[in-house]
């Protein structure tokens, strides 16, 4: 596992309040993760000031799993 | 009218998490007061508050994860933790926990709070100052928002009756009672949760208060000492921070259930000063007209009350307050006990009101007035017992609960033993 993945996981589980297991890639923050859709903005957020990079609203649109998290990061993350 | 009684107590004060050992403490003699360490206080007048005691929940401790979940606290200020605790302990003391469709939506919450997330604003003020609006949370204005104490009881217990929330600064709690029972009363809900919440101690708040030179300020030394109502070296009042919540019930809904029944809420008062956008009248007229009024409409006379729990914050106003009690009083004044409770947990601001209710719910119960700490050179002359120092065990059927807020805001509960 990438260190930008395991540092999206520890994010989730810390903003989420889930257990770390849970937190799979194909976990969708809504419907697998128990978050609402402020929790989402929330989330983004934390990914921009924890990897120093920006998220612009149609790209955070389409981060609906970790998985989706992990690999918009990995692509654009410094 | 419905009648309206009390049937379940909850609190977070500084002397302890929960009601009995809050009062155990309280007629104890013990203050909640001490040097506040969380925060820079270097640079303040004043370096001392009444903090509640946080802890692992053990021995009356405060531990907010017994309230909220850790992870939903990290979206709000403190004053809504505090009120999920005191709205928890008040239905479960209550025992109403209503899963049927009818009892929610009789159910009702009306939390208040003075100035709510005050904390929460002004650290976000400096995130976005520092690093713009990106950075700020989507729970920030959640979070902050008064009626949001009510919001998050009502969704953590499923009460979908009327949702409402009081803001008037000291008077809140009070007012959200009194205001709570006329809804019972008018037919709007069987039962309201209802109360006040504050999370007041931080640099921000301090040096506002300080700034209108209301804070205690000659005791940083000797916290315990600091909040003395009465007292001819009283200097100012002592922050304190938590929460009050209390159950009330219309009569027969409580009868039918079994409920316990503590005290029948027969008056409420409301007065505006129309004077000042801090200070009281000097004659005290605006306390008197809210005494006046709640006792009118309990159809009690003055001389049937026998507990008075003073708004009495350790300033001037403290004896505009005792004057217009003597004036409503008039020859029935050497017959009543009044005290000023805010000289062990200092000034709840928007919670004072609650927690001081159910003082006088407690009062009543017992049998017994808590006491008025630091009374040690009463500043003024008067035939009203202030209970100072010590409890005192006395008859107390009829009990009035002042509080007095900023934009002369005035309000006044009557509490009576119930009697069916």
């Amino acid at each position: 596992m990438s260190d930008i993945a395991e540092r999206v996981k520890k994010i989730v589980a810390e903003h989420l309040g889930v257990e770390p297991e849970k937190v799979t890639e194909n976990a969708s923050f809504i419907d697998d993760l128990g978050a609402d859709s402020l929790d989402t903005v929330e989330l983004v957020m934390a990914f921009e000031e924890a990897f120093n990079t920006e998220i612009p609203d149609d790209a955070a649109e389409t981060i609906l799993t970790v998985g989706d998290a992990i690999k918009f990061l990995e692509k654009n993350a410094a | 009218m419905r009648r309206v009684v009390v049937t379940g107590l909850g609190m977070v004060t500084p002397l302890a998490c929960g009601v009995e050992p809050t009062w155990r403490r309280l007629l104890a003699g013990e203050s909640g007061a001490n040097r506040v360490e969380h925060f820079d206080v270097s640079d303040l007048p004043c370096k001392i508050a009444a903090n509640i005691p946080r802890g692992d929940g053990s021995e009356g401790t405060y531990n907010p994860d017994q309230w909220m979940e850790p992870k939903e606290q990290r979206k709000v200020d403190e004053f809504i933790v505090f009120a999920m605790a005191a709205a928890k302990q008040a239905l479960d003391d209550a025992d109403w926990h209503p899963e049927s469709y009818d009892d929610q939506i009789n159910t009702g919450v009306l939390i208040g709070s003075g100035i709510g997330g005050i904390e929460g604003i002004a650290d976000t003020a400096l995130t976005l100052k520092e690093k713009g609006p990106r950075r700020v949370s989507p729970f920030f204005i959640p979070g902050r928002l008064i009626n949001l104490a009510g919001g998050y009881v009502s969704i953590a217990h499923g009460l979908k009756g009327p949702n409402h929330a009081v803001v008037t600064a000291c008077s809140t709690g009070t007012h959200a009672i009194g205001d709570a029972a006329r809804l019972i009363a008018l037919g709007d809900a069987e039962v309201m949760v209802a109360g006040g919440s504050e999370s007041p101690v931080n640099r921000l708040a301090l040096a506002g208060f300080a700034a209108c030179k209301a804070l205690v300020t000659a005791f940083n030394d000797e916290p315990t000492r600091a909040s003395r109502p009465y007292d001819k070296d009283r200097d100012g009042f002592l922050m304190g921070e938590g929460a009050g919540v209390v159950v009330l019930e219309e009569l027969e809904h409580a009868k039918a259930r079994g409920a316990k029944i503590y005290a029948e809420v027969v008056g409420y008062g409301m007065s505006g000063d129309a004077f000042h956008i801090t200070a009281p009248t000097p004659d005290g007229d605006g306390a008197f007209r809210c005494m006046t009024a709640a006792l009118k409409r309990a159809g009690i006379s003055p001389g049937e009350v026998d507990y008075i729990n003073a708004h009495g914050t350790s300033t001037m106003a403290d004896e505009i307050e005792l004057r217009a009690v003597e004036r409503l009083l008039g020859n029935a004044a050497a017959n009543v006990s009044m005290s000023s409770t805010k000289s062990a947990i200092g000034h709840l601001l928007g919670a004072a009101g609650a927690v001081e209710a159910i003082f006088s719910i407690l009062a009543i119960r017992d049998q017994v007035a808590p006491p008025t700490l630091n009374l040690d050179n009463p500043s003024i002359e008067t035939p009203i017992d202030l209970v100072p120092l010590k409890p005192k065990p006395r008859k107390i059927d009829v009990a009035l609960s002042n509080s007095f807020g900023f934009g002369g805001t005035n309000a006044s509960l009557v509490l009576k033993r119930y009697a069916a």
